[in-house]
């Protein structure tokens, strides 16, 4: 099987929504509150149980052939985020039932049979994206359409993208789109472009890349994501350590009181 | 009628505006700050308009409680097995035996209590993964709630009918199960918190262990003593060495200065930290050996009182401060503080 991707192109984001409705509508995930949050056009905010597909609005300052030419109106970026299907993935080594697994195809899928809601997960991923559904009980993301991708077809979300700006296919095949991309972009001008799959990380490279405008910590994508397994060896040492002065410290107060009577 | 008095200053400003808007046709002035102004914004220097990266543990009132009877329980299981194999006196082995067997029945109804599907728990059980804290620590759990019932069991049964071999046999197999177990359960909650990706809690990956292990300790003792063997010295001693090594983890934490730090000093969090390193730490410390030098009980009994609660608060206040970690976009997003 091959193992596939996202590369989610924001130069190309219409900032539609489609992915968001395409994912729910697939998945049958619930509508989770029509709130106004004052954020531009975001009224989504963050992935989370019930949001496997996010678009973010990135406004700022008016400039000139950055999201419009309008010298008086603001300048927007959308970037479509999803989970990243990370490569050393923190919920998957976390989950204590087995329910989180790697598919075939590569991706991280939770198993929601098999999920009994722990939500040790929730605090072992560095994107802030698996999330416990507090109704049900059991912890939801982006299933990478595992269900879809097994017939054959492409995950909803890139099937609803309009402007192919949510691109699917093999990863390494569309690493070499990205590379070509970013390199029409520099051609083009677009001096900002970034390519972001977090590899240099001890996440390793994540399944779901993304080409955005500027910085990416303005997208709240972290430029140093650690997947909980770096220290992992420090803690179990200070636990061994810790275990040793108990049993030692034990063993010493009781052998010394012995020796000297009755207290 | 309430509302503005209207002074040389305001009409000034309206005087103003009127020239601006004949002179050029618009306005180009700021007008009023509007209220909850500035607004937050997308940029590297705010990351997305201010709103949380990483996600707020689910874990509910359920988890800090375990913590804290889990490792007093598990400290109380190795306190009863040394006294016992070093011929200790008998009632503070059999105390020590009922607080171990009370948090070997408690512990695991609170943790699955706090998943979200507990008729699911068992699923704990259909695999075992070094590489999950959780994992390791559930069947850790099962271990020791295993060996700490059992021994106060057949503790019970012999002091109640009288010695027997398969009672003895019992009482020894769980001893052994409940020390080996007790061990890593006494600590392994600290590699729990550790190992995540939580700012606060993976800062101190390399002494939450330890750290937590020593306030299971103090609290174990202090349990004991409350339970009436408030003279043993083996206590006392262990009792001062855990007050100790919690006075030495608060200079820590107070003396660090990180960004991911400031749960641990700040805010509610920060003071139920503190409050938790008080009670844990220096209080204790100082009762003591005040009781040392003046041979009173109450003295004792108060540093007792106090360290137990000190673990507790303790328990509650890291995974406080973990919720306010979560909250930081700053530090996963490494954007130093705003001068």
């Amino acid at each position: 099987m091959p193992t596939t991707a996202f590369l989610t192109d924001s130069t190309l984001c219409i900032g539609c929504k489609a992915c968001e409705v395409a994912c729910k509508e697939w998945n049958g995930v619930a509508e989770d509150g029509l709130n106004w949050t004052g954020h531009s056009y975001d009224n989504t905010s963050m992935l989370g149980h019930s949001t496997w597909r996010h678009v973010k609005f990135v406004e700022h300052a008016p400039e000139p052939g950055h999201g419009g030419n309008d010298p008086e109106l603001p300048s927007w970026s959308f970037s479509s985020d999803v989970c990243k299907h990370c490569e050393n993935a923190g919920c998957l080594e976390a989950c204590p039932t087995g329910a989180l697994v790697r598919t075939e195809f590569g991706g991280v899928y939770l198993q929601p049979d098999v999920c009994n809601g722990c939500g040790y997960c929730v605090v072992s991923c560095p994107f802030g994206v698996v999330q416990r559904n507090p109704d049900d009980g059991r912890a939801f993301k982006c299933t990478f359409c595992y269900d879809r991708q097994k017939v054959g077809l492409k995950p909803a979300c890139a099937t609803a993208c309009p402007t192919e700006s949510i691109k699917f296919g093999e990863i390494e095949s569309l690493r070499v789109t990205a590379e070509m991309r970013m390199e029409e972009l520099q051609q083009r001008g677009m001096k900002d472009a970034t390519f972001y799959d977090a590899s240099n990380t001890s996440v390793g490279h994540t399944h779901a890349m993304f080409i955005v405008r500027g910085d990416p910590k303005s997208y709240n994508l972290p430029p140093n994501p650690q997947t909980p397994a770096v220290h992992m060896k420090k803690a179990w040492k200070a636990s061994a350590m810790g275990a040793a002065m108990l049993l030692g410290g034990a063993l010493l107060a009781f052998l010394a009181d012995r020796g000297r009577g009755d207290s | 009628m309430s509302g503005r008095t209207p002074d040389a200053d305001s009409e000034r400003k309206l005087v103003e505006i009127r020239n601006q808007a004949q002179r050029e046709g618009k306005i180009q002035s700021q007008g009023m700050r509007i209220s909850g102004a500035p607004f937050p914004l997308a940029s590297p220097e705010t990351g997305y308009y201010g709103i949380p990266l990483l996600k707020e543990p689910s874990w509910t009132w359920e988890i800090p409680l375990y913590f804290f009877a889990g490792g007093a329980s598990a400290s109380a299981a190795i306190i009863g097995a040394v006294a016992n194999y070093t011929g200790a006196d008998r009632k503070l082995v059999r105390d020590a035996r009922w607080i171990a067997a009370a948090g070997s029945v408690i512990s695991p109804p609170l943790l699955i209590a706090d998943l979200g599907r507990p008729e699911r728990f068992i699923n704990m059980l259909r695999v075992f993964k070094p590489q999950s804290p959780m994992s390791v620590g559930s069947w850790t759990l099962m271990g020791f709630s295993g060996g700490a019932a059992a021994t106060a069991f057949a503790d019970f049964i012999q002091q109640k009918y009288g010695p027997s071999l398969p009672m003895r046999i019992l009482e020894n197999a769980g001893q052994l199960a409940s020390l080996a177990f007790g061990l890593p359960f006494s600590n392994y909650t600290g590699v729990l918190l550790g190992a995540t990706t939580i700012p606060t809690w993976n800062e101190h990956a390399g002494e939450l262990p330890v750290h937590f292990g020593m306030s299971g300790l103090s609290a174990a003792v202090g349990l004991l003593e409350l339970m009436g063997n408030d003279k043993s010295r083996a206590l006392q001693a262990l009792g001062l060495g855990a007050a100790a090594f919690e006075c030495y983890e608060g200079w820590r934490i107070e003396s660090q200065q990180t960004l991911a730090n400031r749960p641990l000093k700040y805010g509610t969090s920060g003071g139920i930290v503190r409050a938790g390193g008080l009670l844990s730490g220096p209080v204790p410390l100082a009762l003591r050996t005040l009781s040392i030098l003046t041979g009173s009980r109450k003295l004792r009994r108060a540093a007792a009182a106090s360290a137990v609660a000190g673990s507790l608060l303790t328990r509650v206040g890291w995974i406080a401060a973990g919720h306010a970690s979560a909250r930081d976009w700053r530090v996963p997003l490494e954007i130093p503080e705003k001068t």
